[in-house]
């Protein structure tokens, strides 16, 4: 398993090579850039100002050049230089990244505890007024745009019944966690809420259950140790190919409740076309979704010992 | 495929979804008939903000324009994200799919190689990025989002296409000396348009929920076109004010994605009966 984890953490490279190319083109070919954005936007700006900070950013060079510099500093974990905040890209992203990831897992947290006991009750209970229920609710997760759920129950909790703050990161308090955390993981939970149910009426229908009912353990012990463990792998797949939207969505959650995360800087930076900073939130984001990839997939061999590595 | 009525009982999933789709593209096809006012036009300050009453079904916006009409000429810009974004996908999830399937070999490595990247970049991030490079608009959003949600197309045409390409009458196609592209597309594709069709229902759903989020952020659709989401961002001031600029285009936003996921749902159950 160390091995497994080890060759798949070297193919991690090629992966974060080939997205970093991507982007850098992508970005690069931005119309518009920071040096013109620097100084005062009213007046005209100064074509002798543009050019030094060009030179001092080394954007005057050709394209390939740059990207050859930039990659040297990435094979030493340096992520380059903001254009704007003369800080490195590293500090920024490093200040940034414990507030993101501390709302994705809290979501992610209310996710599992949520969804997916309710899609197990669903499939046991099929057609029951709990499932219909249920799934009705899961169907709509799905389908609400975010940040017009998040707004309106800032509009219920913040404003008629006072109860959570609206938004900001209030120095890490617990209660500024609640309303985001939630708002992120509604459409996960509706989603392992599916995920669970399908996965559970799919093993429902397998031989072993029926040997381990024949056999005469109670109901408990059949849901518990047969259905439980063999409907994990499918809900693990969902889970850590979806987390990827989990994280793409932080994004909008943090803007709508001036969250200081990766998402807020990304988007901040796009506006200001701080090219650096673009590129080092994205990778970093891409590196958190294939970490717990990763994770998931060792996951697997716990939850289903057939599956060695 | 047996679309027989028993087929039809009981899925209320896509009885529900088709309802629903049937009605927003009505409205549409039907803006000018049903909206009571212009969306952009008929602009008048001294209505400004007016809670929903007789003469404004749903209110005014800050602009004094009527909600009920905007968001009702907002479902084109929706419906046409939505279609053409995910037009593109399928088109580019189907090619490279079938081709990567039927060709194998070096093709079929890079083709999953350059999917497996694609599912390792959050595709809100990837579309967020293209249109930092593109700027926003509308013709934007279509390229934007039509070249970063195609890659779950891809792997399930590709392995329809590999267990399809071994049933009898492709290889008695290939015995009579059929050319490679008329096999492909003429022969294995309709066998596995099925679950194509029900991933590009869903997919249709999630572009209309991405556009909404990126003219949240300012990178989707500008005023003063009626969008969904641009008026939900342009209204998020005045959201403890004047709620019902922001509760009905949410509402229609809502009821759309509703109607296309019920819809792929209900098409899901419809064509793989065995799986429920």
């Amino acid at each position: 398993m160390r091995a497994y984890a080890f060759r798949r953490i070297l193919q991690f490279i090629p992966t974060i090579l080939i997205i970093s190319v991507i982007m850098f083109v992508l970005l690069n070919l931005l119309p518009g850039n920071a040096a013109l954005m620097a100084g005062d936007q009213r007046k005209a700006p100064d074509p002798r100002v543009v050019e030094q900070l060009k030179k001092e950013w080394g954007i005057d060079k050709p394209i390939h050049t740059r990207y050859f510099i930039y990659l040297k500093g990435l094979v030493q974990g340096d992520l380059g230089t903001s254009f704007l905040r003369r800080e490195p890209v590293n500090k920024l992203v490093g200040e940034r990244i414990w507030p993101t990831l501390r709302l994705s897992f809290a979501a992610l947290f209310i996710s599992v505890a949520i969804g997916i006991p309710l899609g197990f009750i669903s499939a046991l209970k099929r057609g029951s007024l709990i499932d219909t229920a249920s799934m009705v609710a899961a169907v709509s997760g799905v389908s609400l745009p975010q940040f017009w759920l998040g707004l309106l129950m800032m509009y219920l909790f913040s404003v008629v019944l006072g109860w959570l703050p609206s938004s900001g990161y209030g120095n890490g308090n617990f209660v500024n966690l609640i309303m985001p955390a939630f708002t992120l993981g509604i459409g996960y939970t509706a989603l392992l809420a599916r995920a669970t149910r399908a996965a559970v009426l799919e093993v429902l229908h397998k031989d072993y259950i029926r040997t381990a009912r024949a056999k005469g353990l109670s109901e408990i012990m059949v849901n518990w140790r047969h259905v439980m463990r063999n409907t994990m792998v499918l809900v693990l797949t969902t889970a850590g190919l979806q987390f990827g939207a989990l994280i793409g969505q932080t994004v909008i959650v943090e803007k709508l409740f001036s969250w200081p995360g990766l998402g807020s800087l990304l988007v901040d930076s796009i506006f200001q076309r701080d090219i650096p900073v673009t590129q080092g939130c994205i990778l970093v984001m891409i590196l958190v979704f294939l970490i717990v990839n990763l994770v998931v997939d060792l996951l697997y061999s716990v939850v289903d010992p057939r599956i060695e590595y | 495929m047996a679309f027989s009525k028993a087929a039809l009982k009981g899925n209320s999933n896509l009885i529900i979804g088709a309802v629903l789709t049937v009605l927003v593209i009505g409205m549409a096809v039907f803006a000018p008939v049903l909206a009571p006012y212009h969306p952009v036009d008929d602009a008048d300050l001294m209505v400004a903000e007016e809670p929903p009453s007789s003469d404004y079904l749903c209110g005014t916006d800050t602009q004094g324009r009527d909600v009920l009409s905007r968001v009702i000429y907002g479902s084109r810009i929706s419906l046409s994200v939505g279609l053409v974004s995910q037009l593109i996908n399928t088109l580019i999830g189907v090619i490279l799919g079938v081709t990567a399937g039927y060709f194998g070999s070096w093709w079929d490595d890079l083709i999953m190689g350059l999917t497996n990247i694609m599912l390792s970049i959050p595709s809100m991030i990837f579309a967020l990025a293209i249109m930092a490079l593109l700027g926003p608009g509308l013709v934007n959003i279509y390229i934007a989002l039509g070249l970063t949600n195609w890659s779950f197309t891809c792997r399930i045409t590709r392995s329809q296409v590999l267990s399809a390409k071994r049933i009898e009458y492709i290889r008695a196609a290939e015995a009579l000396g059929y050319g490679k592209w008329r096999i492909m597309f003429g022969q294995i594709l309709p066998n596995v348009v099925g679950p194509i069709l029900v991933m590009a229902t869903l997919g249709i759903a999630y572009a209309i929920l991405t556009e909404a989020s990126l003219s949240f952020l300012g990178l989707g659709t500008q005023p003063p076109t009626p969008s969904w989401g641009g008026m939900l961002s342009n209204a998020r001031e005045e959201f403890f004010t004047a709620p019902w600029i922001s509760i009905f285009p949410g509402l229609a936003i809502f009821a759309t994605v509703l109607g296309f996921n019920l819809l792929g749902d209900g098409l899901r159950d419809l064509l793989d009966p065995h799986k429920l």
